[in-house]
């Protein structure tokens, strides 16, 4: 094993996903080939429909892969106990919870599910690792409100404690910034920067805010129809990979800028 | 999950509510029996032999039953409205009631249509509650089979409703066959009764209950991971279809042996739970069973003692008294907290 292999948390070989019944087969994307490091904020962009939601689910393990194969830790994604699984990876959906008459320290507890015992009590351990999720999301005085109260930049915080008290090597959000304002949309982002740094874990998440994605990711993986490639936002703005991402008709990416313009 | 308030004031105040209405309802009835006398009767020193058998053969299984059918009927609407998401399920979404229904109609209705055999059988009462069960079991299973090959939770939802139709078409069809006495046999085991057991009938009821209750607390990590959503759950780990049968079963043995002892409750399973959830203010299942527990109980026990019309001679339906008392009282807290807390 190289020492470059050590900081691989998750690999891609070969990859193809897509949807599959008895009948019919619909690949959505083919000869994946990636790797996600550790401590690095990995943004994934692409234009509506092109499969962005379809690679989560695959990597989530919540669908099936076509072919190839997904290694978390150099092991096998189907080999994983789904507990195992929970202990490695945590999720940001972007469906609601099913129900917000809890407080933000019991959902962000539930962060502990994989670890509690059978009737989910929290040792001292497990309360000391919400606070501290608590902490690292800025949201330590929202603890005892409901999350009905919460805003929902509030509430997409208290989705990632949550995410964090789960306590894994790599957590995956899908579109973290839906719904949000223009300066709640960099809160996020900027927050997932910083707790990448803080706490070495892998950050990848899905979004079609290009323009702040590229200001602070470490990684980008740009899906197109052709292909998905991923490298550092600069190396992916010089070999002009963003022109492509989307019709040329409306949109161009504007390379001085780092961000897309209105054609006049 | 912890809570992160403290609940020991409340829960104190629930369990002297319970004692008290526990007494109550066995100090009221159609005979008139001084507090004294009660006390005495139930330790067994009471001088007069008729009241000392009526409280202790009749009034305190009565009481127990009450207990039972409240806080198991209230649990198995607690597990369904979190199974399924869904503030209007109820114990017997899944068709335990409407299988129950078919059962016993078929045994009192269908004796006539049948005639021969059926109608040599005495209809009694372990006739009554064999029928029940065998009905409610064999309809939950249909629904189950059928479920088992959906993915979707909510779908179980909608093949229960389905199964429940189906069954309500063939008790309107023996109805319309039967005669006026099978058809008043029929409706007033719809209207409920909680005073029809014997101890040893309670016994069995009893262990059956606590199997469910013991399902249902091993169920409780599960059920707060379902309030995330099943997606949610199942990252964290959660084996989503292993919890949902555990659940479905609970359910099943708790409001499946009250229908057959107690014919079908309405309204308690529904109830309940949100009674709870607008007083608690939480929807943590640590806080929400004890709570809809003692909650369960204690409105069993009122609307029992409302329906014995103490001192008159009349029993009222326990079906139609729940509903009177409850409903009003639901929507109170609803009106009153302004949101509904689910």
């Amino acid at each position: 094993m190289t020492h470059k292999d050590q900081h691989i948390i998750l690999k891609t070989e070969d990859l193809s996903i897509g949807y599959q019944s008895k009948k019919t087969k619909t690949i959505v994307a083919s000869h994946i080939n990636l790797e996600l490091n550790k401590g690095e904020l990995i943004g994934l962009v692409g234009a509506n429909g092109i499969g962005k939601s379809t690679f989560l689910r695959t990597l989530t393990n919540v669908q099936n892969t076509i072919s190839g194969e997904i290694q978390i830790h150099n092991k096998n994604l189907s080999d994983f106990s789904s507990n195992e699984l929970a202990k490695t990876m945590s999720l940001v959906l972007t469906e609601p919870i099913a129900s917000k008459n809890l407080s933000v320290f019991e959902l962000v507890a539930l962060g502990r599910q994989p670890y509690t015992n059978w009737v989910g009590n929290l040792t001292a351990t497990d309360v000391a690792i919400i606070n501290r999720a608590l902490e690292q999301t800025n949201i330590v005085e929202l603890k005892s409100k409901n999350c009905f109260e919460l805003s929902d930049g509030q509430l997409q915080k208290v989705m990632i404690a949550r995410a964090l008290a789960q306590d894994t090597d790599l957590i995956i959000l899908d579109e973290p910034t839906t719904h949000l304002d223009m300066y709640h949309k960099a809160y996020i982002l900027k927050l997932l920067q910083r707790l990448v740094k803080e706490t070495q874990k892998t950050i990848l998440f899905s979004s079609h805010e290009i323009d702040l994605a590229i200001q602070l990711c470490d990684t980008m993986i740009v899906m197109t129809k052709e292909h998905i490639v991923s490298d550092t936002p600069n190396n992916l703005i010089s070999n002009g990979t963003f022109e492509v991402l989307f019709p040329n008709d409306l949109i161009a990416f504007d390379k001085n800028t780092k961000s897309f313009r209105v054609k006049k | 999950m912890t809570p992160s308030r403290t609940y020991s004031r409340p829960f104190i105040a629930l369990i002297i509510v319970l004692i008290i209405c526990f007494f109550g309802n066995i100090s009221l009835g159609s005979v008139q029996i001084p507090f004294q006398d009660v006390f005495n009767s139930l330790i067994g020193n009471s001088d007069h032999e008729s009241w000392q058998y009526i409280i202790q053969n009749y009034r305190l299984p009565k009481a127990f039953t009450a207990i039972l059918v409240g806080s198991g009927l209230g649990i198995s609407g607690l597990l369904m409205q979190t199974l399924f998401r869904n503030p209007l399920a109820g114990p017997f979404v899944l068709g335990i009631s409407s299988g129950a229904s078919l059962g016993v109609a078929l045994v009192i209705l269908g004796s006539g249509l049948f005639g021969g055999v059926l109608a040599s059988v005495l209809i009694s009462k372990w006739t009554v509650v064999i029928a029940a069960s065998v009905g409610s079991f064999l309809v939950l299973l249909a629904v189950m089979i059928v479920s088992s090959r959906v993915r979707d939770t909510m779908a179980i939802l909608i093949i229960g409703l389905m199964f429940g139709s189906i069954t309500a078409a063939v008790v309107s069809v023996l109805s319309y066959f039967s005669s006026a006495e099978q058809l008043q046999q029929y409706i007033f085991w719809g209207f409920g009764s909680l005073g029809n057991l014997s101890w040893n009938e309670l016994l069995i009821f009893f262990v059956i209950y606590c199997f469910g209750i013991l399902m249902t607390i091993t169920s409780i990590k599960a059920l707060n991971t379902f309030l995330l959503g099943e997606n949610y759950a199942k990252s964290l780990g959660l084996n989503i279809k292993q919890s949902r049968f555990i659940i479905i079963i609970a359910t099943s043995l708790l409001a499946g042996t009250i229908t057959a002892f107690a014919g079908p409750i309405a309204f308690i399973g529904l109830a309940i739970p949100h009674m709870t959830r607008q007083i608690f203010n939480t929807s943590n299942h640590k806080i929400l069973l004890p709570a809809v527990f003692l909650f369960g109980a204690i409105v069993m026990l009122i609307c029992d003692s409302i329906a014995q019309l103490p001192t008159s001679d009349y029993t009222l339906p326990i079906n139609a008294i729940t509903s009177l008392i409850g409903a009003p009282v639901v929507i109170w807290l609803l009106v009153r907290q302004r949101k509904m807390i689910f």
